[in-house]
């Protein structure tokens, strides 16, 4: 139980998706701008990061592995993810159209997120479970909306800020993504 | 100019991926940990990127247009895979180094972004030019940040020890932050001698209102959008 834990504070905090190992940069980068997309991208990603890393753990254990295709994981895996936010996307719009209003534009551009491809990759190098490839995806997009809410709120202060012409833009966003990571840093030295 | 020539010139400076157009950002900002990184990363994103515009620009009249994007994926996908299991046979000291970031070259815009933004429209050649100039300023790009960080960060330039021993290096620069920071810094310096960005070339002049791939806080120009 305590190691269950351990993987989700560890995908959410300690590895931090996108501050410690770049994934997921483009929308990190491009959706901040104001808190209420940057929310609604975070729950589209909660969402297909899960069921994208529990799908792409079963394909993994029980067709590629079992007939020695592990090689084609990348081809695979991104096809799956493809067709998983199509699908997604398809019921989303039958069953609850307010969900798919609020996930609006961000929910297909997840297929070009590659931390949904990461986290299926490493999850599979790690030799997880489907338990634990269930509850590192689902750590690391809770890692993934927490940055990205919390950059958000950060802008939206820089927004109102007078600064150097040269700094406005991608540049105070970048070196705000810096300080978010050096104090994100300080996680690593949690000890259980 | 010579044609040819002009894809070089268009990739390496005149659109620059990674300090002009700002794509693929992820394995910049993850493997500029050291210079060597930067080469070997550069280098399998460009041979992925020459073979991908050429296979693309051969398949552009029997590609159907509605399934573009799924081909392009699976092309893209299946000649990283080639990649990635050459490098571990041949190279397996980079491929080590490089880790996850390999395979995640599918998902590197600028491939993508180029198959669309050029192979589907021009001969195989152009296309070859075109990868190569774009593959060879992405390696440049990456390079120069992994030499960067490595020098402050470590003391070394491409493993050879430069700053004199007794100067203690900034730690923070080989870590997650001193990316963000090294890039910033490589951006508010082009913004500061005039060398704009292609977001904010494509604001100034004509500015879609599409704000999802854009990372300019531009309201005044929203909203202006937005009342057309």
């Amino acid at each position: 139980m305590k190691d269950l834990i351990l993987l989700i504070i560890g995908g959410a905090l300690i590895n931090n998706v996108v501050l410690n190992q770049f994934l997921g940069i483009c929308s990190f980068l491009g959706v901040s701008k104001s808190m209420k997309p940057s929310a609604s991208l975070g729950m589209a990603v909660i969402f297909v990061m899960t069921i994208a890393s529990a799908v792409a753990s079963l394909v993994y254990d029980h067709v590629l592995a079992p007939l020695g295709m592990d090689y084609m994981k990348t081809i695979v895996f991104i096809l799956v993810i493809a067709a998983l936010v199509q699908i997604v996307e398809m019921f989303l719009k039958k069953t609850s159209p307010s969900v798919y209003k609020a996930l609006g534009i961000y929910l297909p551009l997840i297929t070009t997120n590659c931390a949904v491809l990461g986290v299926a990759l490493t999850n599979v190098q790690n030799g997880y479970n489907f338990l634990q490839c269930v509850l590192s995806g689902f750590g690391t997009a809770l890692g993934f909306t927490l940055a990205i809410v919390l950059l958000a709120g950060i802008r939206s202060r820089i927004n109102e800020e007078d600064l150097p012409a040269p700094l406005r833009g991608a540049p105070i966003v970048m070196i705000a993504a810096a300080l978010m990571s050096i104090a994100f840093m300080g996680f690593a030295g949690l000890s259980f | 100019m010579n044609k040819y020539i002009e894809r070089l010139y268009n990739g390496l400076i005149k659109e620059n991926p990674t300090l002009v157009l700002m794509l693929g950002m992820c394995p910049t900002l993850a493997v500029s940990t050291r210079a060597i990184n930067g080469i070997g990363m550069g280098l399998s994103t460009t041979a992925v990127l020459i073979l991908s515009n050429l296979v693309i620009s051969w398949l552009r009249k029997v590609i159907p247009d509605q399934v573009r994007l799924p081909s392009y994926i699976v092309i893209v996908a299946s000649l990283v895979t080639v990649t990635e299991l050459l490098m571990e046979a041949y190279l397996p000291s980079v491929y080590e180094a490089l880790g996850i970031y390999i395979p995640l070259i599918v998902v590197n815009c600028i491939i993508l972004g180029r198959a669309e933004a050029y192979a589907n429209k021009h001969t195989p050649v152009l296309s070859v030019m075109d990868g190569l100039g774009m593959g060879l300023g992405f390696t440049i790009a990456l390079t120069l940040a992994g030499l960067f960080r490595e020098v402050l960060g470590n003391g070394t330039a491409f493993g050879y020890q430069i700053l004199p021993k007794s100067m203690d290096p900034i730690g923070i620069f080989v870590q997650p932050p001193g990316a963000f920071l090294v890039i910033a810094f490589f951006i508010i310096i082009m913004n500061a001698i005039g060398i704009k960005t292609r977001q904010r070339q494509l604001v100034e002049q004509e500015c879609d209102g599409n704000c999802a791939g854009c990372s300019l806080a531009c309201d005044s120009k929203k909203e202006e959008v937005e009342s057309k």
